[in-house]
């Protein structure tokens, strides 16, 4: 009884040890990256591969998505806006949902799921069949040439996806809202622009998609950067970015929120 | 370094991506009407703003004119200062009159201004003389039951006891 008692507080123990352990390295981590980034500046090459295939090839998935939330959106908020007899404000209802809200965040899981494991994935190997350890055997160093063109391309691509996210949702929600459903074209369109402030929702939703960019991008590079070169070790490192990011996103956006829409 | 294929994909996408900031910027959101560089502000005391919030628009005849770009108590006169910022284009008289309004039953409230007659011109930093409270439904309803308890059964004191003071808004 003791002792179960006792391997409980040490096993607690040992988790906070481990988080805040993890926590300081992967400080550590991003701090170095940054300052080794000087790297990717002199070669952009580098950071356009990496543009690339965590941006370009994200592009199919996060324009489909987009598409596709946005009709759904425009099928439920007719719905529901139907009963009070204010259709005309679909449009309103979609565009700052998907501005403020969707565009950012689903963008962001979507980018972490796609673009966060691959790197996480890609990394993890490296370092599993020692590419990482050959490339310091040869006075190359691992971080500038391989995490820091890598963290840009994610944080670069990450904004766009999520901007493209939002039109394609807009342009999902006119496509049901007017084409099939009948919503007056020119209300749609007035509602919308006089209800969505460019400073107030356009440009906190992307202030928002840089911040999951930048937060996607260190989880998925650190775990890859950590994970055990074992085949068991990349594998759980990739679950683990998808997992940390999710949440971590979810978060950010509640405390993002609370801080841009304090209720004005 | 030659050019690749890779470097025209990323290419199309920063452009997408851009163009779609753009369209968010432009054909979702409202850029065109904002140009608070080109405004002259002007000041407007109101007894009683009821529900105005900063932001709000200001119109006049219906149009959008401008917003409120500030709003503070006064604690020498007890009344709430309104600050208006107009756009260029337009002018007004000096005795404009600036009342709070609603937008349909439960809509949001805004500032509608009425042109006067006067020949003179609101300029950068002028003050409003004549306004207009916002009206509260409360004040509203207690007024009408009051005068209606009072015309009824003829001068009860007893719904005027229980009556709130009404303050303010009676016009």
């Amino acid at each position: 009884m003791m002792r179960i008692g006792v391997n409980f507080f040490s096993a607690i123990g040992r988790r906070v040890i481990e988080g805040v352990w993890r926590l300081g390295y992967v400080t550590r981590f991003l701090m170095l990256t940054l300052l080794r980034s000087c790297t990717s500046l002199t070669r952009p090459g580098l950071v356009i591969r990496e543009i690339y295939s965590s941006g370009v090839l994200s592009l199919i998935i996060i324009a489909v998505s987009g598409l596709f939330v946005g009709m759904v959106l425009g099928f439920q908020g007719y719905e529901t806006l139907k009963t009070y007899g204010s259709e005309q404000s679909l449009g309103v209802l979609v565009a700052l949902s998907l501005v403020r809200e969707l565009g950012p965040v689903v963008a962001a899981l979507l980018f972490a799921s796609r673009a966060g494991s691959a790197i996480t994935a890609e990394i993890g190997l490296m370092k599993t069949t020692e590419q990482l350890k050959a490339l310091e055997m040869m006075a190359i160093d691992p971080i500038a040439r391989i995490v820091a063109p890598r963290f840009w391309g994610g944080v670069i691509s990450m904004p766009l996806l999520a901007a493209i996210f939002s039109v394609m949702g807009v342009f999902g929600g006119y496509l049901v809202g007017v084409v099939l459903i009948g919503v007056d074209d020119g209300a749609f369109w007035s509602q919308m622009q006089a209800a969505v402030d460019v400073r107030h929702d356009v440009v906190n939703g992307f202030i928002k998609s840089c911040v999951f960019g930048f937060a996607v991008t260190t989880i998925a590079l650190f775990e890859g950067y950590d994970a055990p070169p074992t085949a068991e070790g990349v594998s759980r490192a990739t679950t683990r970015t998808v997992v940390t990011s999710s949440l971590t996103i979810l978060a950010l956006d509640f405390v993002l929120t609370a801080f841009m829409f304090k209720g004005v | 370094m030659g050019r690749t294929t890779l470097d025209l994909w990323v290419g199309v996408f920063v452009a997408a991506g851009l163009a779609a900031l753009l369209v968010l910027a432009f054909k979702v959101g409202n850029m065109r009407s904002v140009n608070l560089s080109d405004a002259y502000t002007v000041t407007a005391d109101f007894d009683n703003i009821g529900g105005l919030k900063p932001r709000a628009a200001v119109k006049s005849a219906g149009v959008v004119v401008g917003r409120v770009s500030e709003i503070a108590f006064d604690d020498k006169t007890y009344e709430a200062r309104v600050t208006l910022s107009l756009d260029k284009r337009y002018t007004f008289p000096k005795d404009t009159i600036a009342a709070i309004l609603t937008s349909g039953l439960l809509g949001e409230q805004y500032i509608g201004l009425d042109a006067g007659g006067s020949d003179k011109k609101l300029a950068n930093g002028d003050k409003i003389q004549i306004t207009q409270s916002a009206v509260v439904l409360e004040n509203l309803i207690s007024n009408f039951l009051y005068s209606k308890a009072a015309g009824g059964s003829d001068k009860s004191p007893a719904p005027a006891a229980g009556a709130p003071a009404t303050q303010g808004t009676q016009q």
